[in-house]
């Protein structure tokens, strides 16, 4: 039984059943869904999450965390839901990558804290590894309402991987990319250029980056902003039971002192947004 | 409408739904989404003195119609709760039940104390069943005499309502239950999650940082119906059943089997906004059953008289 914003007493999140609009697949194990999900899409904050029903029944059970990949307008330009970004690798995400239009989803949000879009003449770059393009539609399409200029570094093992190009090109995102064989832009991983552009450019042009991807890339991300003094903020996706900060699963080491003392929070709750620096990146490990 | 108040001891809820401890937070993280003061009680997770870091990740595991759990008690001690989280809980409304934890029964009492000092605690259920922790817990829940003991020596240190919540990783959970009445419990919960493991076969290892944990959500709900049951035979205390429960017709399973009140727990993380279905399907039941008050449901239950064959 799915109830929604009736029951709310509170602003947000809401529960909401989502008609599947299209279902746009993009390689083998990648889709997007488009939701029709009006009361998320207008509170919803780049970088903020849904929990998503994979199954009207008891299996799978938990719902699955998905970042809310574009804002979806109508003709009119209205707010009518959102996108995600989906890769099938287990039996709920089989299911999203299966969806058809007219199936409806049980969609929690919006939840956790948002990335937040730096104003000119602060720069802006996006780094995305793989599924790790996830938040960054709709970080790209604030950073264009703001006039932020910004650049996307997106690495992909091949050229097959590389998705939407025309959607962030078309909010004026200058785009880098990468492929793992080589297949499509420069051979090797994301970080490549993002090093040699880091140490080619002024110090004193202020530029905040955001990173999303697999954890060794966005240690690596960390490291570089910290040794080019920029701030450097990343979007983390670790297994969760709730999305509601009620289960405590999905916690990530963040440092509470110089002394290397560390404490585990909720990236629910406390996330999955986080400045990169505040971070445990030693102890973040493949749990996460 | 039918009346969905019970009463628990010296305790009056308004109706039998409360969160199960550990599955809810401290209550406030659900304060935007829910009115906290339309649930029964609301029980936080579980409070030892200190802080508390609990286990590396990953610390859930989702298997067929469940997961499992090893959070082994992450927690910000019963000092911060009272401090931090029990202002906005009692300026919610909220009925607050604290799990109360520890390693040492002198901790037990410690916690406890610090709870009757608090206003607005209404009641303690004291947390001898976790099965991820190492010392304490539930090593007093696994031996009837450690029950007895942690149980009487509580009741000493304060008035509250006292519901031990027992694990049902033993042989006899009534007898259990029994020792928990006769040390001066005002009710039991049951059942804490089921000892548990699963294993990632590719790699060979297990899929959680602590290797086993706890088993929780409808998989296991017709076992703790069974227990419930057991347990109404055996003691004349009120039961807190808790197991499984993702619906009024769960939830009326466990009052039917001798429960008087339910909490529900791996069901709030998938609908955080179960608890107006839940009141709403029970009281539709009552109703339809000429039920004029949830608790003449308790312990209902009909068995047939064997039919000749």
């Amino acid at each position: 039984m799915i109830r929604g914003a009736a029951y709310t007493v509170g602003l947000m999140p809401v529960d909401v059943l989502a008609e599947v609009v299209a279902n746009t697949p993009l390689a083998p194990d990648y889709n997007v869904l488009t939701l029709a999900a009006p009361a998320i899409a207008k509170h919803a904050a780049p970088g903020q999450f849904v929990m998503i029903r994979t199954a009207a029944g008891l299996d799978p059970l938990l719902r699955r965390p998905f970042s809310i990949f574009e804002h979806v307008r109508d003709a009119d330009g209205r707010l009518v839901g959102i996108s995600i970004l989906n890769k099938r690798a287990g039996a709920g995400t089989a299911r999203l990558y299966a969806a058809r239009p007219g199936d409806r989803l049980a969609v929690l949000g919006p939840l956790g804290r948002p990335f937040v879009p730096v104003h000119p003449p602060a720069e802006a770059w996006m780094v995305a590894g793989g599924v790790g393009l996830a938040p960054f539609a709709s970080v790209a399409s604030a950073l264009a309402d703001l006039g932020t200029s910004m650049t996307l570094f997106y690495g992909a093992r091949s050229a097959r991987d590389l998705y939407y190009e025309s959607l962030f090109t078309g909010l004026g995102t200058r785009l880098v990319l990468t492929t793992e064989d080589g297949s499509r832009g420069e051979p090797g991983r994301v970080t490549g250029p993002l090093a040699r552009e880091l140490a080619a450019r002024p110090a004193d042009r202020p530029l905040t980056i955001y990173a999303c991807g697999p954890t060794p890339m966005m240690r690596a991300v960390a490291r570089l902003g910290d040794t080019a003094g920029c701030p450097v903020y990343v979007s983390l996706e670790p297994v969760m039971g709730c999305g509601m900060g009620g289960c405590y699963s999905c916690v990530v080491p963040i440092r509470h002192d110089d002394a290397g003392g560390t404490h585990l929070v909720r990236s629910c709750v406390d996330g999955p947004v986080f400045a990169a620096a505040t971070l445990d990146w030693d102890q973040l490990g493949s749990g996460h | 409408m039918a009346d969905l108040s019970v009463r628990i001891g010296a305790l009056t809820l308004r109706n039998p739904f409360m969160s199960a401890s550990g599955c809810f937070g401290y209550g406030v993280e659900y304060a935007d989404a829910i009115d906290l003061a339309s649930l029964g009680a609301v029980v936080v997770k579980g409070l030892f003195l200190e802080p508390r870091e609990g286990h590396a990740p990953p610390r859930i595991v989702e298997t067929p119609a469940g997961m499992i759990n090893a959070i082994g008690l992450q927690g910000i001690g019963v000092r911060r709760f009272v401090a931090e989280k029990m202002p906005e809980l009692r300026r919610l409304g909220a009925t607050v039940i604290v799990n109360v934890c520890g390693t040492t029964i002198d901790e037990y009492c410690e916690v406890s104390r610090v709870l009757a000092d608090t206003e607005g605690v209404a009641a303690i259920e004291l947390n001898i069943s976790c099965p991820n922790i190492k010392e304490g817990g539930i090593q007093f829940g696994c031996s009837l005499a450690g029950t007895h003991d942690v149980v009487s020596a509580v009741r000493r240190v304060t008035t509250l309502p006292l519901f031990p919540k027992l694990t049902p990783n033993v042989t006899d959970v009534a007898s259990f239950a029994r020792a928990a009445e006769e040390a001066g419990a005002d009710a039991v919960s049951l059942v804490n999650t089921f000892l548990a493991m699963a294993i990632d076969v590719e790699t060979r290892t297990p899929m959680l940082s602590n290797v086993m944990g706890g088993l929780s959500g409808p998989a296991i709900r017709p076992i703790a119906v069974r227990m419930v049951w057991e347990c109404r035979q055996a003691v004349k205390l009120p039961i807190i059943g808790i197991g499984g429960i993702t619906s009024a017709r769960d939830a009326l399973e466990f009052f039917i089997a001798g429960a008087t009140a339910v909490q529900v727990g791996t069901a709030n993380f998938v609908d955080p906004f179960i608890w107006a279905g839940l009141t709403a399907g029970v009281d539709a039941y009552l109703d339809r059953h000429g039920l004029p008050r949830v608790a003449d449901l308790v312990g209902q239950l009909q068995i047939p008289r064997k039919a000749h064959v």
